[in-house]
């Protein structure tokens, strides 16, 4: 037998995120009716085509039920008792960095990205989020001359309205599901990404959204759109402080890519989780989808999830252009009580397009991780192929793993093809390494990373090592 | 290095151990003592306690200790993690060396000769340092460095598997080093191979325990001490001439002085 005591400590570790921005924020009250919209519109100062987008949906989302297939199981969520907007005080319009509260910049400094220009990360723009707003956005002016367009989605639906007005919601119809309408009726900030023709974004693009409020939920809204041949590469992390309540985190995600067009989504996500008995954490409700709407276009999701009490997340891909092609790579961790469902749909509808999925989950503690996942050969999907690969690996004896693949095929001329493995660290690879002079816990974490290795070799470099050091510390404790 | 040459003082010192699984008993009541520049042979039949016996020195959590001791450089170390173990010096090459997926063996090496360095109050080497150890070490046991490459052990021949022990012995350079059935599922030339990269590693400061079933691994190594293992117990001791009688009597020899005892 392992020693089980020894497991459980292992991956028992203390959130490093977990601290709490003192500053003062206009919030509105609890609750959600049209007021509540129209209010969120106005402080926006919204035009009128997205105040009718927002009511539409939340018409649509009164009438919708919240979904309870996910192998999830979690307390029913009071939608009367959030808060859906919440933003730091500050000066009406900041200009520069230098006008923004230094709280806040102190805030990012904690969490690992500076934004001040003698600090910011030198290869990597940033948008910063937190709760309802988006604070700042690094390297504007130096993409612009490229023609990339990197700003919040608010500031988006003000410069840019011809391009929002065109995309928003054509990947995510508000009326996709429950979480979907919700968020298209009440999302308040996110970041918007426009690449254009032939360009080859000179930078990766990220956005770090981070919840402050225990009571407000966030509902961030991004949007990337690739021009023909153009490319780009866009990572995320999410960060919150510990509660002993629950926050709503729903977001949606649309991705757009044209003719030859290449778009790389790469997410660590590390909300707070809720502590070793389940109390607290972020639910995590997320709708990802990517639309390959040109020829040859690709559109690839990485993810590392690590964080959230619940995590519901499904990052898709559309293959309609012919030639198209899909990726989902993912390392999925669970701890303690936390639960996750997540997986991809790949829907191919094109000719010639191909999918990959690799997914790699990791259950510890009593928690319990569910892949799920739906391949579709549309019937024009001819000579399209898709491979699935869905491994799950055990710590302890009280974890669970499940595996719920979905094939449909209404194409013949079309190649499916699933694998999926279940493996247990065992005490006998466990006692080799450490009969070599390798502590326990270095030996559980080279497992661990060996076993995500497919996926993290996917992550921008940086990303890769930080996604391996987080695993790392999720599965660090006192030994012995 | 703590070896103190003084009237050579036993490396490892095992005494009327028994030891047991499950409630089985395994071991009953053996003793060993290996001196620096000794090779052991410790041969028997399979069930008669030799593999337990190794996995127990190493410091497998299966195995429980019921009496008896075992001292290494004249400490008991019992209470020692398999991992504490290693890093002071003690080797175990496995029988079976245990694949582990996703785990690149270079890595593995380095972290594996960093611990035991670490030990030993060295530095550290960083990724070009321990590739030239590396890449002199595989000479010894003539593999290709595509093996660094490789996940741990995973599908790698069994005789690839054995080399890949012996390379880990190189490095880690124990002071004592217990080699499980090494020369087991080797053809000829692997063996003389394996045999003659231990013997390069072997000095006279180590001890080496040989636990096989075989009389050909110990033409290529000649051990000072023979020890034949039946029923969890050593039934008798001999030089290396007594292997010979073992692979011209064969082990039910060794059953007719079982029942003696």
């Amino acid at each position: 037998m392992i020693n089980e005591n020894l497991v459980n400590n292992v991956v028992a570790e203390p959130y490093k995120y977990g601290f709490v921005t003192d500053i003062e924020t206009e919030k509105i009250s609890k609750g959600l009716d049209e007021g509540v919209i129209r209010l969120i519109s106005q402080k926006k100062e919204e035009p009128k085509y997205l105040l009718d987008f927002r009511l539409n949906a939340f018409k649509k989302w009164q009438k919708m039920q919240e979904p309870d297939w996910a192998n999830l199981g979690y307390k029913k969520i009071d939608y009367q008792d959030i808060i859906y907007y919440s933003a730091p005080k500050q000066k009406e319009k900041v200009s520069s960095l230098d006008e923004v509260d230094p709280k806040l910049l102190e805030t990012f400094d904690k969490l690992g990205i500076p934004l001040t220009e003698q600090k910011r990360l030198t290869n990597v723009a940033v948008d910063a989020v937190f709760d309802s707003v988006s604070i700042a956005t690094t390297y504007k002016e130096q993409l612009a001359e490229h023609g990339v367009i990197f700003c919040s989605i608010s500031e988006a639906v003000k410069e840019h309205p011809e391009l929002i007005e065109k995309y928003l919601g054509s990947v995510v119809p508000a009326s996709d599901n429950y979480f979907a309408a919700l968020n298209s009726a009440v999302f308040s900030d996110g970041s918007f990404v426009y690449i254009p023709k032939d360009v080859k974004c000179p930078m990766d693009l990220s956005s770090y959204f981070r919840i402050n409020s225990g009571d407000s939920g966030q509902f961030e809204r991004t949007l990337i759109i690739a021009e023909e041949s153009s490319s780009v590469s866009y990572l995320e992390g999410c960060t919150a402080p510990m509660f002993d309540t629950n926050t709503l985190h729903a977001a949606v995600v649309e991705l757009i890519a044209l003719d030859n067009a290449s778009i790389k989504y790469s997410t660590v996500q590390n909300w707070y989780a809720g502590n070793e008995n389940g109390v607290g954490g972020i639910f995590n409700f997320v709708t990802k989808r990517g639309k390959c709407l040109g020829k040859k276009s690709k559109i690839s999701w990485s993810q590392v999830e690590t964080g959230s009490a619940i995590t519901w997340k499904y990052p898709s891909c559309l293959l309609i252009g012919e030639e198209s092609v899909g990726e989902f790579y993912s390392v999925a961790l669970t701890n303690n009580l936390q639960k996750a469902d997540t997986g991809t749909k790949m829907i191919h509808i094109g000719a010639k397009t191909k999918s990959t999925i690799v997914s790699k989950g990791i259950s510890a503690g009593q928690s319990n991780n569910s892949y799920r996942g739906l391949v579709k050969m549309g019937s024009k999907a001819n000579g399209s192929r898709n491979y699935s690969q869905c491994d799950s690996m055990l710590i302890g004896d009280q974890a669970s793993a499940n595996t719920f693949p979905y094939i449909n095929s209404q194409q013949p001329n079309s190649e499916v093809e699933h694998e999926a493995s279940t493996c247990r660290i065992s005490e006998d690879q466990l006692f080799y390494l450490q009969s070599r002079g390798i502590e326990f816990e270095e030996a559980v974490s080279m497992m661990v990373s060996g076993f995500c290795r497919d996926v993290f070799n996917q992550l921008p470099m940086e990303f890769a090592a930080e996604a391996d050091k987080l695993l790392a510390l999720k599965l660090e404790g006192s030994v012995g | 290095m703590q070896v103190k040459m003084k009237g050579k003082e036993p490396l490892l010192e095992i005494s009327n151990l028994y030891a047991s699984t499950e409630n089985l008993t395994i071991l009953k009541g053996v003793d060993i003592t290996v001196k620096p520049g000794e090779i052991h042979a410790i041969m028997g039949r399979n069930g008669c306690g030799k593999s337990t016996l190794s996995k127990i020195i190493a410091g497998h959590p299966s195995y429980k200790i019921n009496q008896g001791q075992i001292k290494f450089n004249g400490t008991n170390i019992e209470s020692l993690e398999p991992e504490e173990r290693a890093q002071s010096g003690i080797f175990l090459g496995f029988q079976y060396p245990i694949e582990i997926p996703g785990v690149s063996n270079l890595e593995f090496l380095r972290v594996a000769t960093n611990a035991r360095r670490k030990f030993l109050k060295k530095d550290e080497l960083d990724t070009f340092e321990f590739e030239d150890l590396v890449k002199e070490k595989l000479e010894l046991v003539k593999m290709d460095s595509a093996f660094l490459e490789r996940s741990i052990n995973q599908g790698f021949s069994g005789g690839e598997k054995k080399r890949n022990e012996i390379l880990q012995m190189a490095l880690l350079e124990p002071q004592i080093a217990i080699l499980d059935e090494t020369d087991s599922g080797l053809d000829i030339d692997a063996l003389r191979i394996v045999a003659s990269g231990i013997k390069k590693i072997a000095n006279q400061e180590t001890g080496t325990i040989l636990i096989t079933h075989y009389q050909r691994l110990l033409e290529e190594i000649k051990p000072n001490f023979v020890h034949v293992m039946a029923n969890g117990q050593i039934i008798k001791t001999g030089g290396s001439e007594l292997a010979l009688e073992l692979e011209k009597y064969g082990y039910e020899w060794t059953d007719e002085m079982n029942k003696n005892i």
